[in-house]
């Protein structure tokens, strides 16, 4: 795109403006194009951000910790779990490791049982969490001295679940950059075929305008200014319907998760906003591409 | 001004020549009519004086450059040197009449120059009063003196007419044929295509002229009976 030739049509150029006729059809069609396909690219916008936050939270809580859990008969647990302790104090890259509390297992155990579960006359086993510290430590290592000193010890490195939960958000967050891109495709093609439209309905201009010596350049800039300032102003209004609609959305709080992340955070309001924009440059490029092949086409 | 050297013209693909063996100078300051029968090739032929088709074989320039040559651009300069008079006229039907003749002006990035010319020429082909009027509530006669002023208003160099009076009364087409012969007495080269005899008559007696015939595809000096 030639940013000279972008600025000059934002600039104006009334006289420009005023040959070509005022159209029905194809500016209520790139309006609304525009508006929908903006509307469109916020929640796709919304969704890629809010997946890329999700793999990063996912990435870097689970990254930095494990759990060991000590299955043993009920008179062997506290016995393993100190056991357990004692090794997990001596392993290079554990920076701390505690025994959760009955309390503590008990909210774990709430979402699936309900309050009040009486865990101390339950067969559950015992949990401890490893914080690991800046070196990370070598699980199986670890396992070799924990299957020796504490036989009914079980590590879990959270490392089985965690990859696919990162690469499904990873995923999801390619997919909504995807879907921008599909989007951006589709407005241009269809602002391409109602410039087409325009241009062929204003044959009869375009032949008076060649005869009184207007460049082909000329002749495309009456068709693109009004192109790209609907793209933008459909755009606009399709943004600002997404942003509302988002921002609208029911917070749940932190049980609904994914769902309820689906929104802008902080700085990232500013991106939706660069929609329009886009719009604009797509509306101007796809116009002036299809304005000067049509009039290259012509005698 | 306009040179054509040993110009053909076919339509389409491996249609038969409708122009062969053209040659024309139109030198500064001539007047220059161009007859024939219906379908001879006068627009054509017209066409290919302003850059509007390309011709099959043979050179044509315009203003020393050789059309071959030229892109679009260049074509689009050479035509605010030459004004261009259509039978059917041709205009932007949603602009007024005023807007219509200013536009070769406002094209050209120069519509600071219709203030005081515009209001003069409007007077000189008699339309001050239709100024705001749109060009479908005009008479035939109305829209060639307006077609006339829009190809004239940027001072060209030459203008070509196309059956100027296909569409007027005799009153009005010899209205039309003074405009354009006081154009010629201010230096403008001039040529129209018409097959209207009795015009080219009238005009013989007010200005010397040339009379071209386009006759079995070729262009002939037409004989002293006109």
């Amino acid at each position: 795109m030639k940013l000279p030739a972008f600025a000059s049509l934002l600039a104006g150029d009334t006289n420009a403006d005023r040959v070509v006729p005022p159209t029905g059809v194809s500016a209520r069609l790139t309006l609304l194009v525009s508006g929908a396909m903006a509307f469109l690219a916020v929640f796709a916008l919304a969704l890629s951000l809010a997946s890329g936050r999700l793999a990063t939270r996912w990435g870097d809580e689970l990254a930095n910790g494990a759990t060991l859990r000590i299955s043993a008969p009920a008179d062997q647990v506290a016995a393993q779990t100190q056991a357990a302790l004692r090794v997990l104090d001596t392993t290079p890259g554990v920076g701390a490791a505690r025994a959760l509390s009955q309390d503590e297992q008990r909210a774990l155990l709430e979402p699936w049982f309900g309050p009040d579960l009486p865990v101390e006359d339950l067969p559950i086993p015992q949990l401890i969490e490893i914080i690991e510290s800046d070196g990370s430590f070598d699980p199986a290592g670890l396992r070799l001295r924990l299957a020796a000193e504490v036989p009914g010890a079980v590590l879990d490195d959270h490392a089985r679940w965690r990859r696919p939960l990162v690469q499904a958000a990873s995923r999801l967050k390619l997919l909504g950059l995807v879907s921008i891109g599909l989007i951006t495709l589709a407005t241009a093609a269809m602002i391409t075929l109602a410039a087409n439209a325009a241009l062929s309905a204003n044959a009869q201009v375009i032949a008076v305008l060649r005869l009184v010596g207007a460049t082909d350049r000329y002749i495309a800039r009456a068709f693109v200014r009004r192109f790209t300032l609907r793209a933008l102003t459909g755009a606009a209004v399709g943004t600002a319907l997404a942003m509302i609609a988002v921002a609208l959305l029911p917070d749940a709080g932190e049980t609904a998760g994914f769902l309820t992340g689906l929104s802008f955070v902080g700085p990232h309001w500013i991106w939706p906003l660069m929609v329009p924009l886009l719009a604009a440059i797509v509306a101007f490029v796809a116009t002036r591409t299809a304005a000067l092949r049509m009039l290259g086409g012509l005698s | 001004m306009i040179e054509l050297e040993n110009v053909a013209y076919s339509y389409g693909y491996g249609g038969g020549a409708l122009l062969s063996e053209l040659s024309l100078k139109l030198s500064p300051g001539s007047f220059h009519f161009l007859t024939g029968p219906s379908g001879a090739g006068k627009t054509t032929f017209l066409k290919l004086c302003y850059g509007a088709l390309r011709p099959t074989s043979g050179e044509v320039q315009i203003f020393g450059k050789d059309l071959r040559g030229m892109d679009r651009d260049d074509i689009a300069m050479a035509r605010r040197r030459i004004g261009v008079v259509h039978q059917d006229c041709q205009f932007l039907d949603h602009l007024s009449v005023a807007e219509n003749i200013a536009l070769p002006l406002a094209v050209s990035g120069q519509e600071h120059l219709a203030d005081g010319n515009l209001d003069e020429l409007m007077a000189w082909v008699g339309l001050t009063e239709r100024a705001n009027a749109l060009p479908a509530e005009l008479s035939g006669g109305e829209r060639q003196r307006a077609a006339l002023a829009r190809a004239v208003i940027m001072s060209p160099d030459v203008v070509l007419a196309d059956e100027p009076t296909g569409n007027v009364d005799w009153e009005m087409s010899q209205r039309l044929l003074t405009l354009l012969v006081e154009l010629n007495r201010m230096g403008k080269t001039i040529m129209i295509a018409t097959h209207d005899l009795s015009l080219i008559r009238a005009a013989k007696a007010q200005v010397q002229a040339r009379v071209l015939r386009i006759s079995n595809k070729r262009l002939q000096l037409a004989g002293a009976d006109l």
